[in-house]
C-alpha cells in the first residue's frame, strides 16, 4: 500500500449530458456561479439550457428557505431543450438549499455540500428537527455525498490578505466555480477574463477571487475524496457562429435590430417590474443605436409615452408583466383605435394580482387577447425559447409597423431569464420592414388627405407630424370611415368595427404555413403547445416518437389571429393534448374556434413542466 | 427661444381653423381661448404640419379637432405622457397640450407633475372651470369646499387643489395664469408661454356657463375685477385696485397696503421678479377665497420662469454622447455580442 500521500490519478468519464443545480442563500453569488459555468460550457461547444430561480425577496433572512436562490444548468454533447427534469449534481451552500432542492436530485445523484452551512443555526433555520443533520444521519445514503468545508477552505486560501472576514466569505462562490470547472474538465480561462474585466479597478479583489477560483480547482485535483472527473464533449450543432442569450436580451436586441431595419428610431417607455426590467437595462446601455429609453412614472405613462413616440414617427415599444399590462389596457385600446404601430411585451409571471413575481406562468393569454373594452382585436404572438424571443419581437415589430396596429408579444419569466446558445443572424439577412408612409401633399390643391383610407390589406397610411400637408386629427373617439372625423353614426360605427377587425384578421394571410415541430403529419395524437413549454414538449414528443408512438408536436407562434392552417391540421389526429402553465386558456380558445375536443395538461405552480410530466400525460391520453 | 419660427408670408389666423364645426355650448369660455390660440399661431406663421395639439378627455380636449394642424384627442389624463413620448422623438415641432382641471389634476395628476419635473418642452393650456362639464356637472379637484354639484348635493367635503402651487411644487419652469374674459392679456400669456423653452404651464380661468356659471365672475367682471385681481409684471410693483392698493412683503407674509391712505409708498411694495423661485412660491399661494373678508387679490400674469434644461435636450445629448464614445451603433456587433464561438 502506498504510504506516500501523492494524489491518485483521476479517472475521466464521458457524459452525454449533465444537469447541475447550484443552490444557496441569495447572497451566496449563486447566479454568478451559474452564469459563469454556463458561458464556459457554451464556449466549449455544449448545447445549454438554464433556469435561474430567484427568491421573491431581495434579501430574505439568511439561511431560511425563503432566501434560497437556485441556478439550474443543463449542458450536453447532444441537443438539450430544457434545463432538465431532474439533476445529476446538486451543489448546496447551506441547509435550506438542500432542504428545498433535494427532491429535484435523481436517485444516486451527487451532492456537494458546504459543511459550514450545516451548523446547528443553519439547520434550525432550514427547519430540520433538533439534533438532526442530514450530512451525518445517513438520510442521504441513496446519494453520493461530498461534504466540503467551503467557507474554511476559502478563508485558508485568502490567509495573509488584508481582506476582512466578510469579504473573504463573499468569494466562496469562486471556490465552487473552480471546483466544478475541475470536475467537468473545463478551463478557467473564460472566468478569469470575466473577473479581470469586472475587477479592473479593484486589484485586491481581483487577486482574491482568482486565488479562490484556483484553490477550488486545485482542491479537486488534490483531494482524495474526488476520484472521477467528467467530460461532456461538444454538441453536434449546425455550423455557424454562436453566442449565449437570455430571452430578455433577445427582446432588447430584436427591438433594436427591427427598428434599424424599418428605418425608425426606437423609443422604449417602461416602468420597472419583475421579470421585464432587464429589457430596460439592456436597451439603456445601447443609446449609441439612437435608442431612447424613458423610465416612466407608471405603467400607464410607459405605454402612453410609447404611443406618443409612435405618433411622432418612431417605433414605440413597452414591456411589463401581468399587473402592469392590466394598467396599460385603456391605452392599448387607444393605440388600436388610432391604428399606429406599437409593440407591447408581456413577460408573464405567476398571477393574479401581485401573484408570484419571480415565478413563471402562462396565464395572461386571455388578458392579451380579450383584455380591452369594446371590440379591440390586437395581434398576439408568443415566444417559445430565449432565442425565439429575438425572432418573435422582430415579428412583432414587422406586424405592428406594416399593419399599423399594436402587437402584444408574450414571453415569460422562464425564458426571460433562461439562456441558450444562439446561432445569431447577420444584419443583412434580417427581413425588411416597410412602414406604409402617406404621400406628402406638396401643394394646397393636392387631393385631400384621408387618414383612414385603407389599402388592399385594410391598412391606413402613416402620416407623421412634420410631413408636408398631411395634418389631420385622430383620437380614441369613433371616427368616420376614410376622413377620420368624429362620427356617431350607427352604421359607420359598425362598419369601422368590422374594418378594424378585418385588418387584423388579414394579418394571418402573411404567416408562414403551419409546420409541425416533430412527428407524423397524421396520427393518434397531436400535442399543441405555445410559449415557453416548447423545450419540455419537444423533449417529450421526441421520446414518444422513439418509443414508437404516433405523436406529433406543433408549437403555436401566433395566438391571435391563429394560423390559417391550424384548423386543417387538428383534423388529422384522433386526439389533441394542450399542455399549458395555466388552467386551459389556449384549450378553450381552440375548442371555441374549431369545435375540437382538445384535452388539457395544466400546471399552475409557478414552475415549468418537466418533459416527463408531458410524456406521461400523452401516454395516458393515448390509452384512453 | 420660441418654438414657432417666423416665416413669410404671414398667414391669416383663419388658416389654422379646421373644417369641423365647433361644438362647445354657446357662450362657453373655450371659444375665446380658441380664438386667441389661432391668433397666436398666426403671429408666428409656422407651417400647419409642424404644429401638434395633444389633448386628453373633457370639453376642452375637443380643442385639437378645431385646428387644421396635427392633433390627437387621446384618453383621460394621459396627454402629458403621450406628449412626452412624442416630444422625445420630435424635438423641432411646436407642441401644445390642451387639458382641463379634471383631466390634468384628477385622473392625470401623476402625469402632470412628472412632465413638469422633467421639463418637457411644450405649452400646457390648463382650462380650469372648477367643474366636470362633459360628464354634466360633478365637482372637480379645483371646486371649492362646499361646492354644490350633482355629486355633492350637500356640498363638497374635499379641499381643492391650488393648481399653480402644485405645479410650483413639481418644479415647473414656467407658471402663468390668464382668463378667458381678458383676451388681450390671455394672448400675451400665450405668446409668453410659447416663447419659453420647457414645460410652459398656463392656467386659464374658463367659465362653464352651463354647469358652473360665474365661478370666476369676481375676477372677470368689471365691477369687482380691480379689487380682487393683481396683474403681475416683471420688475413692477404688485399694484391693484386701479393703483390705489398694493401688496407688500412683511417678512414672508404678503400684506395689502392702501397707497391712497398713505400706508406705504410704491417703492415699499413687492416688486415682481419672475426669476425668483422663493417669491414665486409665495405668489402662487395668493389663493384666498375672494368672498372672504380681507382676502388677498388673485394674481394673473407670468409668476415664474426658469431656464432649466429640457428633458429632450438631455435625452438627445446622451444619445449623441453614446455615439461619440462608442461610435454609431453597429447592428452586427450587437448581434454578435462579446463571447462568440464558431462551429465549423
Amino acid at each position: 500500500m502506498d504510504t506516500i500521500p501523492t494524489p491518485r490519478p483521476k479517472v475521466i468519464e464521458a457524459r452525454e449530458k449533465v444537469v447541475i443545480l447550484f443552490a444557496g442563500d441569495s447572497g451566496d453569488g449563486i447566479q454568478l456561479t451559474g452564469t459563469q459555468f454556463t458561458d464556459t460550457n457554451a464556449l466549449f461547444g455544449n448545447d445549454v439550457s438554464t433556469f435561474p430561480n430567484y427568491p421573491a425577496e431581495i434579501r430574505a433572512p439568511q439561511g431560511t428557505l425563503a432566501g434560497v436562490s437556485g441556478y439550474q444548468l443543463h449542458f450536453g454533447s447532444v441537443d438539450v431543450f430544457t434545463p432538465g427534469d431532474v439533476c445529476d449534481v446538486l451543489v448546496v451552500m447551506n441547509s435550506a438549499a438542500l432542504r428545498s432542492n433535494l427532491a429535484k436530485l435523481k436517485h444516486g445523484g451527487t451532492i456537494i455540500a458546504n459543511s459550514d452551512g450545516f451548523d446547528p443555526k443553519n439547520l434550525r433555520l432550514a427547519g430540520y428537527p433538533d439534533e438532526e443533520n442530514p450530512l451525518t444521519d445517513g438520510s442521504l445514503d441513496n446519494y453520493v455525498l461530498h461534504t466540503v468545508d467551503i467557507t474554511k477552505l476559502t478563508r485558508l486560501a485568502l490567509e495573509g490578505t488584508s481582506l476582512g472576514m466578510k469579504e473573504k466569505d463573499r468569494s466562496k462562490n469562486m471556490f465552487v466555480l473552480g471546483f466544478i470547472n475541475w470536475m467537468y474538465s473545463r478551463s478557467l480561462e473564460r472566468t478569469k477574463k470575466f473577473l479581470e474585466a469586472k475587477f479592473k479597478n479593484k486589484p485586491e479583489l481581483l487577486e482574491a477571487n482568482l486565488k479562490v477560483l484556483q484553490a477550488g480547482y486545485n482542491y479537486g485535483d488534490t483531494s482524495e475524496t474526488f476520484t472521477t472527473r467528467y467530460e461532456v464533449k461538444p454538441a453536434p450543432m449546425p455550423k455557424g457562429n454562436y453566442r449565449n442569450i437570455t430571452g430578455n436580451q433577445g427582446i432588447a436586441i430584436g427591438l433594436i435590430a427591427a427598428a434599424q431595419k424599418a428605418g425608425l428610431e426606437l423609443f422604449y417607455g417602461s416602468y420597472p417590474i419583475t421579470p421585464a426590467s432587464d429589457i430596460l437595462h439592456e436597451l439603456s446601455r445601447n443609446k449609441h443605436f439612437g435608442v431612447k429609453t424613458f423610465q416612466a412614472e407608471d405603467e400607464i405613462a410607459a405605454i402612453c409615452s410609447a404611443i406618443g413616440a409612435s405618433y411622432g414617427g418612431a417605433l414605440g415599444a413597452t414591456a411589463s408583466s401581468g399587473p402592469g399590462i392590466a394598467l396599460k389596457g385603456e391605452a392599448l385600446g387607444l393605440a388600436f383605435m388610432l391604428e399606429i404601430p406599437l409593440v407591447v411585451v408581456n413577460v408573464q409571471r405567476g398571477g393574479p394580482s401581485t401573484g408570484l413575481p419571480t415565478k413563471t406562468e402562462q396565464a395572461d393569454l386571455w388578458q392579451a387577447i380579450f383584455g380591452r373594452n369594446g371590440e379591440a382585436p390586437i395581434p398576439v404572438i408568443a415566444a417559445s425559447s430565449p432565442t425565439d424571443c429575438f425572432e418573435m419581437v422582430y415579428e412583432a415589430v414587422k406586424l405592428a409597423v406594416e399593419h399599423m396596429t399594436p402587437v402584444i408579444l408574450l414571453s415569460d419569466g422562464y425564458i426571460a431569464n433562461g439562456a441558450e446558445p444562439w446561432r445569431f443572424p447577420e444584419a443583412k439577412d434580417l427581413r425588411p420592414i416597410t412602414p406604409p408612409y402617406a404621400k406628402p401633399r406638396e401643394t394646397e390643391d393636392a387631393e385631400a388627405f384621408m387618414p383612414y383610407a385603407r389599402d388592399e390589406r385594410g391598412v391606413r397610411p402613416w402620416a407623421v407630424p412634420g410631413m408636408k400637408g398631411l395634418q389631420h386629427r385622430i383620437g380614441g373617439i369613433e371616427k368616420e370611415d376614410k376622413t377620420g372625423n368624429i362620427s356617431y353614426d350607427p352604421q359607420n360605427h359598425e362598419l369601422m368595427v368590422k374594418l378594424r377587425a378585418e385588418k387584423v384578421q388579414r394579418i394571418a394571410d402573411t404567416y408562414r404555413p403551419i409546420r409541425l415541430d416533430s412527428g407524423p403529419g397524421t396520427g393518434d395524437l397531436l400535442i399543441v403547445g405555445w410559449g415557453s413549454t416548447y423545450g419540455a414538449i419537444r423533449t417529450a414528443a421526441l421520446e414518444l416518437q422513439q418509443e414508437g408512438h404516433s405523436v406529433a408536436h406543433v408549437h403555436l407562434r401566433h395566438m391571435f389571429p391563429f394560423n390559417n392552417g391550424l384548423r386543417g391540421l387538428l383534423k388529422k389526429y384522433d386526439k389533441v393534448l394542450v399542455p399549458e402553465m395555466n388552467s386551459g386558456q389556449l384549450r378553450q380558445l381552440m375548442r371555441a374556434e374549431y369545435l375540437v375536443d382538445a384535452q388539457g395538461l395544466n400546471k399552475v405552480q409557478g414552475m415549468p413542466f418537466t418533459a416527463e410530466e408531458i410524456r406521461v400525460a400523452a401516454l395516458n391520453l393515448l390509452k384512453k | 427661444m420660441s418654438t414657432l419660427q417666423p416665416a413669410a408670408p404671414a398667414p391669416k389666423k383663419i388658416d389654422y381653423s379646421s373644417d369641423q364645426q365647433v361644438r362647445w355650448c354657446p357662450g362657453c369660455g373655450d371659444y375665446s381661448i380658441l380664438k386667441q390660440v389661432e391668433s397666436v399661431l398666426a403671429v408666428h406663421g409656422r407651417a400647419k404640419e409642424e404644429i401638434v395639439f395633444i389633448s386628453g378627455i373633457g370639453c376642452s380636449s375637443r380643442f385639437p379637432y378645431y385646428l387644421d394642424t396635427f392633433g390627437m384627442h387621446s384618453i383621460h389624463g394621459r396627454a402629458p405622457a403621450i406628449a412626452s413620448g412624442m416630444r422625445s422623438v420630435q424635438p423641432d415641432l411646436s407642441v401644445w397640450l390642451i387639458t382641463g382641471d379634471g383631466d390634468s389634476l384628477s385622473i392625470g395628476g401623476n402625469h402632470l407633475i412628472h412632465m413638469l419635473r422633467r421639463n418637457v418642452d411644450l405649452n400646457v393650456l390648463l382650462f380650469n372651470n372648477e367643474i366636470y362639464g362633459l360628464t354634466k356637472g360633478q365637482y372637480s379637484p379645483t371646486s371649492p369646499e362646499g361646492a354644490i354639484s350633482k355629486s355633492t348635493p350637500m356640498g363638497s367635503t374635499d379641499h381643492p387643489f391650488n393648481p399653480l402651487a402644485l405645479c410650483k411644487g413639481a418644479d415647473a419652469t414656467f407658471i402663468a395664469r390668464g382668463m378667458d374674459r381678458d383676451p388681450k392679456h390671455l394672448r400675451e400669456m400665450l405668446l409668453r408661454a410659447d416663447a419659453h423653452r420647457g414645460t410652459s404651464l398656463l392656467e386659464i380661468y374658463q367659465n362653464c356657463n352651463v354647469f358652473n356659471d360665474g365661478a370666476f365672475e369676481i375676477f372677470t367682471e368689471k365691477a369687482s375685477k380691480a379689487a380682487h385681481t393683481v396683474f403681475v409684471e416683471h420688475g413692477k410693483p404688485l399694484l391693484f385696485g386701479n393703483g390705489t392698493k398694493g401688496i407688500k412683503l412683511d417678512g414672508m407674509t404678503p400684506v395689502v397696503v392702501d397707497l391712497a391712505a398713505g400706508e406705504a409708498a410704491a417703492d415699499d411694495l413687492w416688486i415682481h421678479d419672475e426669476r425668483d423661485s422663493f417669491k414665486a412660491s409665495i405668489l402662487v399661494r395668493l389663493f384666498d377665497d375672494p368672498r372672504e373678508k380681507d382676502a388677498l387679490p388673485r394674481p394673473f400674469g407670468v409668476f415664474y420662469v426658469n431656464d432649466r434644461h429640457t428633458h429632450e435636450t438631455k435625452m438627445n445629448a446622451q444619445v449623441a454622447l453614446a455615439k461619440q464614445k462608442k461610435g454609431e451603433g453597429d447592428l452586427d456587433a450587437l448581434l454578435r455580442g462579446e463571447n462568440v464561438w464558431t462551429i465549423a
